[in-house]
């Protein structure tokens, strides 16, 4: 129903034009982020409840654009960085592409001239005839042509060599200390879900597409919301859908189970209606630049798409989350690990492609990353198995393309692993600092210093 | 107060999935031990039970494309055919513990067949987590470790001395028996070198060792060192205090409430010493705090959980149709998101699955008998739902919005399947 352009629900128009009063400064305590979220919600009901007759198309967008209550970020405000002198300060967005099973750092960026890495990977390596070449020494794997233009463009940061110390080899551990940004205890929050909980807790804020919601976007307080890659509607029979907005009306301030099970109703009310805002603004822009078409059925492609179309209509969401799987390549890597690059680099490709020269993409930032790289030795079955350090990859329009961090060493391992030269922590460091004006050290517990490619 | 009513309701949700108004009855009528006694009865349903599926047996993908294309549509259609029939026998076995044990096992031991890609091999291990699930947990490991399934889920036929792959070795201490901090690297190393040459044979459909392959040099596991095998490897961690505390740590876990295995409730009752896991089991439902407000409320149905105790309590009869909700919920029956399993509680709170949940509610609502809350006063449709749910009273909120949809019993009905009270297990 929801879908229909002639039902007034249709049509927010938050009552508000100014970010609410309680969002200016950061939550000093748990109570107070609490009462800012109420407050937010307070609000956002009283912009749902004042149905009015706002059209769709340019003028929705200012809408969405200039009332939402989540923009600018509490943070933007009270705490601009010290070294920033871009214009558009408040406007950054990250977004979190996820490589789930521990992608094969060496066969990523490969060491194409390097004898350890042909002697230790045998039928497994990239040969250097086959590697899109990024220098004398590194070239990615050939699945990458997307990377590849990016580099050439100077808009992909390769951080090489990145881990964190006493690397752990399961991958629900050491993808927990990913999502949570803190290596050496067990956090339950993620790093952009502490982000999250700094914020005025609009459920726009964070958007992870898929069926469930990974680690880094839950906060304490705040979560993102989550967001199918299909059709986002409430069923359609009157009854169910008053009624269900009548339970799910009121946010819940108890941090039990059954306040997370009300506020995750409320949350869907909410999110619901302004991605419905989304769809009917982006219908009525003229027909966009669509990007190299993706292979069939590349799912990474789906959940891209969905971020572009709330990017390029002013979304207020400065995190997103999309995620690719099948990388624990234990037996056969060679062929499906190249295929799954294709679908990467093809997907984050056209993904920039369709944001290129928009101004509301205009420091979007892509971070590309794994719960850890594999050993340096093939196995017997054409695989690999478990390692640690492996690239990361930032890419985007205000991204200083090149490589940073040192190639690991190939000969000087620890326990048949790469050693890591690069805290992973420096890179969220940098995401935190100039894309989410916020102090890293707040949200990652430890000093760490950004790295300069943004 | 009497909450014999509540509590055995408790016990329904947790070991099986759920009840109908009339199991409550008689159970209550019962009382709460007998309840535990009738309930933690494990073994084979016999003809009530659904019967397993007929399966073609594990074979190379063909490599002629149409000869291909045929297979792998076949294949397709046999998972498919096995979701169902397992969600099936789950909504109307009447031995449901049974199935519930089975389930978690499943999620213990996740093996997706999304990698094993055998349908048949898949129910092969499902039918041994049902007939030995209860049994001594050291027997269960053993037949596990060697189950075709789990062969082909962490690379056993590539586990050879020259090369050792310790994608099993790992995951048996990490999430199978001892948990993570009770082994070191160099374990996980030497005990992947006892299970080399550990394989499966397609031709017998078994598990096969290859002396070739085995490495018959000195390992040292866990302080234990000989020529050790895979079964010497498994009898060590499967018997240590440690490995006990895990497994009944992680039982706590998923039929009470979230715990660690340093927890004074987990040495309690490894110091009773349970022979099995029916007895682990049974000590669990007759802890004190297993009826206690700590249990209550502790954790969220998952979507499985939800979607058969609403199918049963609501006595609809599975469609096929029905494993799209699941889909969508992210979690399907033999094929878990990865070795770890599914996750507990906050994992399903969102507002993508706060969705799904309402869209599945009203197809189920849709084909439910609800002739006991039609028949009720408008005023008294609430309540009347409220005990074909299983659920003692509404909380304030909840309630409220029933209210406004008394006048329309499926939407009151969809309504309620969605609500904070009846999605907390």
């Amino acid at each position: 129903m929801t879908d229909n352009p002639d039902n007034p629900d249709n049509n927010e128009q938050p009552d508000d034009t100014t970010p609410p009063d309680g969002t200016a400064t950061t939550p000093h305590s748990e109570q107070a982020a609490l009462d800012a979220r109420q407050s937010s919600r307070r609000k956002f009901l009283a912009g749902i409840g004042a149905v009015g007759v706002a059209g769709i198309g340019a003028t929705l967008f200012e809408t969405l654009r200039h009332t939402s209550p989540a923009k600018p970020s509490p943070l933007t405000k009270t705490q601009p960085s010290s070294g920033a002198t871009t214009a558009q300060r408040g406007d950054g967005i990250v977004v979190l592409v996820t490589l789930y099973g521990g992608n094969d750092g060496l066969n990523t960026v490969v060491p194409y001239t390097n004898s350890t890495y042909a002697s230790s990977r045998g039928d497994l390596a990239i040969r250097a005839e086959e590697v899109l070449v990024l220098d004398a020494e590194l070239g990615l794997n050939p699945g990458l042509q997307g990377f590849k233009d990016l580099w050439d463009a100077k808009r992909l940061a390769v951080v090489r060599g990145v881990g964190y110390p006493n690397p752990n080899r399961s991958h629900f551990r050491s993808m927990d200390i990913w999502q949570s940004g803190i290596p050496d205890r067990v956090e339950t929050t993620g790093w952009l879900g502490r982000w999250l909980d700094s914020t005025d807790h609009d459920p726009m804020l964070g958007l992870a597409i898929g069926t469930t919601l990974p680690l880094a976007l839950r906060g304490k307080i705040a979560s993102a919301a989550v967001v199918p890659p299909g059709r986002f509607a409430l069923p359609a029979s009157p009854t169910l859908d008053t009624s269900f907005r009548s339970m799910a009306s009121i946010a819940s301030s108890d941090t039990s189970l059954r306040g997370a099970l009300a506020n995750a109703n409320h949350d869907l009310i909410t999110v619901q209606q302004r991605l419905a805002n989304i769809d009917n603004a982006d219908a009525a822009q003229p027909s966009l630049e669509q990007g190299p078409t993706p292979n069939t059925a590349n799912g990474l492609s789906a959940q891209l798409d969905v971020v572009a179309k709330a990017i390029r209509n002013n979304s207020p969401t400065r995190v997103y989350s999309v995620s690719l799987g099948g990388f624990d390549t234990h037996a056969t890597e060679r062929a499906a690990h190249i295929e799954l690059h294709h679908t990467l680099g093809d997907a984050v490709a056209r993904f920039l492609k369709q944001l290129d020269g928009r101004p509301e993409a205009a420091n979007v930032a892509v971070l590309i990353y794994s719960e850890f790289g594999r050993r340096v030795a093939a196995n017997a079955s054409g695989g690999t198995d478990h390692g640690t350090a492996a690239p990361v990859f930032v890419a985007g329009p205000r991204v200083h393309g090149g490589f940073y961090g040192e190639q690991p060493n190939l000969t000087d391992l620890d326990q048949g692993d790469l050693k890591y030269n690069t805290d992973f922590r420096s890179v969220y460091a940098t995401l935190l600092d100039r894309v989410l004006d916020t102090d890293p050290n707040k949200i990652l517990a430890t000093t760490t210093r950004p790295l300069p490619f943004l | 107060m009497d909450t014999t009513r509540r509590d055995v309701a408790l016990l329904y949700r947790r070991f099986a999935f759920g009840a109908t108004a009339a199991e409550l009855d008689a159970a209550q009528a019962h009382g709460y031990d007998s309840t535990i006694t009738t309930l933690l009865t494990f073994g084979d349903g016999g003809p009530a039970d659904a019967a397993p599926p007929t399966l073609r047996p594990d074979q190379p993908v063909p490599t002629d494309p149409n000869a291909r294309k045929t297979f792998l549509q076949a294949r397709a259609a046999d998972t498919k055919a096995l979701q169902d029939w397992w969600l099936r026998r789950m909504i109307t076995s009447p031995v449901p513990a049974t199935e519930k044990l089975a389930w978690y096992w499943h999620g213990h031991f996740a093996t997706a067949v999304s990698k094993v890609q055998a349908p048949s091999l898949m129910l092969g291990q499902n039918m041994l987590f049902r007939s030995i699930g209860a049994g001594p947990f050291r027997d269960l490991a053993q037949a596990v470790a060697k189950d075709p399934a789990m062969l082909v889920w962490l690379d056993s036929n590539s586990n050879v001395k020259a090369h050792p792959n310790e994608n099993f070795a790992r995951e048996l201490m990490e999430l199978f028996t001892l948990g993570i901090g009770n082994y070191s690297e160099d374990d996980v190393k030497e005990a992947a070198r006892c299970f080399t040459g550990w394989s499966y044979n397609r031709d017998t459909a078994s598990f096969q060792l290859r002396p070739e392959r085995h490495d018959n040099g000195s390992k040292t596991v866990l302080g234990h060192t000989a020529n050790l095998g895979g079964e010497d490897v498994i009898d060590v961690v499967a018997a240590s205090t440690t490995g006990a505390a895990f497994v009944t740590a992680r039982l706590w876990s998923h039929f009470a409430y979230p715990i660690d295995a340093a927890d004074p409730i987990v040495s309690t009752i490894v110091a009773m010493k349970p022979a099995t896991v029916a007895d682990t089991l049974r000590a669990i439902a007759q802890h004190p705090q297993f009826r206690s407000d700590a249990t209550h409320n502790a954790l969220i149905k998952q979507p499985i959980e939800w979607l058969v105790g609403a199918l049963h309590a609501l006595g609809v009869a599975y469609d096929p149709k029905f494993s799209a909700i699941l889909q969508r919920l992210g979690q399907v029956p033999f094929d878990p998101p990865n070795v770890a399993g599914w996750p507990q509680n906050l994992y399903w709170v969102s507002t993508a699955s706060a969705l799904t949940r309402l869209a599945g509610a009203s197809q189920i609502a849709a084909a439910a008998d609800l002739h006991a809350v039609i028949a009720a006063p408008v005023a008294q449709r609430p309540t009347a739902c409220a005990r074909l749910l299983g659920i003692n009273e509404w909380s304030t909120a909840t309630e409220a919005a029933l209210a406004t949809a008394s006048a329309d019993p499926r939407a009151l009905v969809a309504l309620a399947l969605c609500s904070p009270d009846y999605v907390l297990n």
